[in-house]
């Protein structure tokens, strides 16, 4: 095998090694006492984010970041939606009912 | 302004004694008289404020002069205590507000009482603090209209003021920052005081009737009131559209006007419940003369149910549970608030 060869087989080994690490995967943020479970998040491009309301009022999921803006609606005790990640960036999401929610997340490769 | 914020004790506010432009201690958790931080329902031992502007006796007597100075005003006749009245709740028992020229505004006057508790300020919860809000009434047209960069200059003619800025924020000067901060210090003063509620919760069973506990029962429960209307503040910091009927030319987005997501069109900052009694008429548009009213809004389940918050639904309350209601609600009006009122500088 000649070196430019070599070089391409090694970058598709590295691209799929890098695809088996970062299979895309569910991270579930729960919305409790009117708070994110967590204010700040790091997941991969591709992952999905699972809001889930624990609170016995309505909770609301957006996001205006220009990469992937959003708006889950609103949704009771007990009901859940998700948003999956396509873009590298920072997110800040809130809930627009309770301006205080507030969680930032990271999508990194 | 900076989002982190520090704890200032309830009584040190308050405090006459306090050294002028020395700040007092922070971030303790000294108990106030009456506060029982424990239970979340009762009034907070501590009053929150910006790192950037504790309080202090200087910055409070500064901030109560400006306060009731109608020279805030371009017409010389309005000052901040004509809508936020501290005989009538802190409010002015209009419908909706009245500005310069005596024309007639689209929202109720808020009250003042326990907005240092308020993460966002108005209505539609524009304005990000306490400093942030205070100059928007003062340089609004349709309110008091002084323009701001005149405001300095005129309050800078008057020679009292010079030492009180000095005293209150040494070398400062006179600035709209100054005058922001010094307001919003005199506000984080204006809190609740001891209710009925209060002794009840704090243990004394004879500190309210049977009806107020019927109608705390209901609040928690059928009534719904509770999933917006939290904690000691009886707010939730949210903003709900609760399907209010849309008074004639009036067309108000609330809070979509300023964040574009669907579930805030028409939805307004739910108001705090302390000294309800004292703060009629009721909601941002004052659609309702009386708590009874306010009440059977909530009881048809509201009237315009095109952006209808979900938490609001058709209540099927019998005529008790709704006085059981109001006799609740009554029970949160404090003792009356001690305002001193102040000799305003000479012009």
């Amino acid at each position: 095998m000649n070196k430019p060869a070599r070089t391409l087989a090694a970058l598709i080994l590295l691209a799929f090694a890098g695809a088996a690490a970062h299979a895309s995967q569910e991270v579930v943020v729960t919305q409790k006492n009117k708070a994110f479970s967590s204010p700040k998040l790091a997941i991969h491009p591709g992952d999905k984010v699972t809001f889930r309301n624990e609170d016995t009022f309505v909770h609301n999921v957006f996001s205006l970041t220009d990469a992937q803006s959003f708006d889950l609606g609103t949704y009771p005790q007990g009901q859940a939606k998700s948003v999956t990640f396509a873009k590298a960036g920072t997110y800040d999401i809130e809930c627009a009912i309770h301006p205080e929610m507030k969680l930032q997340i990271t999508v990194a490769p | 302004m900076r989002l982190h914020v520090r704890l200032l004790t309830v009584a040190a506010i308050a405090l006459a004694g306090c050294a002028a432009g020395t700040a007092p201690s922070t971030g303790d958790t000294h108990a106030s008289a009456g506060a029982h931080p424990a239970d979340p329902l009762l009034r907070p031992a501590a009053v929150p404020f910006p790192a950037d502007n504790p309080p202090n006796s200087a910055r409070v007597t500064l901030g109560r002069a400006l306060f009731f100075d109608p020279r805030l005003s371009g017409s010389e006749m309005i000052s901040c205590a004509t809508c936020h009245n501290p005989a009538m709740g802190w409010a002015d028992g209009q419908p909706t507000a009245v500005g310069d020229g005596a024309r007639r505004l689209g929202r109720a006057t808020p009250t003042v009482l326990n907005t240092a508790y308020q993460p966002l300020q108005m209505w539609d919860g524009r304005k990000n603090s306490l400093e942030d809000q205070a100059l928007g009434p003062i340089g609004s047209p349709a309110e008091m209209n002084m323009p701001l960069d005149k405001m300095v200059t005129q309050l800078a003619a008057i020679p009292g003021y010079r030492p009180m800025f000095e005293q209150a924020y040494p070398g400062e000067g006179i600035s709209q920052a100054t005058v922001a901060k010094a307001i919003a210090s005199y506000e984080r003063t204006i809190v609740s005081t001891e209710s009925p509620f209060d002794r009840w919760r704090e243990g004394d069973r004879n500190a309210v009737a049977d009806d107020v506990k019927r109608g705390f029962a209901v609040f928690n429960g059928k009534g719904r009131c509770a999933l917006c209307h939290q904690g000691f503040n009886f707010t939730d910091n949210g903003f709900h559209n609760i399907g209010l009927r849309s008074l004639q030319g009036e067309g108000d987005e609330g809070r979509f006007a300023h964040r574009k997501i669907k579930v805030l069109k028409g939805a307004f900052k739910t108001p705090t419940l302390r000294d309800v009694a004292l703060t009629a008429p009721y909601m941002h548009n004052g659609a309702y003369r009386t708590l009874e009213e306010v009440i059977d809004h909530y009881d048809r389940g509201g009237d315009d149910k095109s952006n209808l918050s979900p938490n609001i639904q058709p209540l099927g309350l019998s005529a008790q549970e709704k006085k059981d209601l109001v006799a609740f609600m009554k029970s949160l009006t404090g003792a009356p608030m001690a305002v001193e009122v102040p000799h305003l500088p000479a012009s």
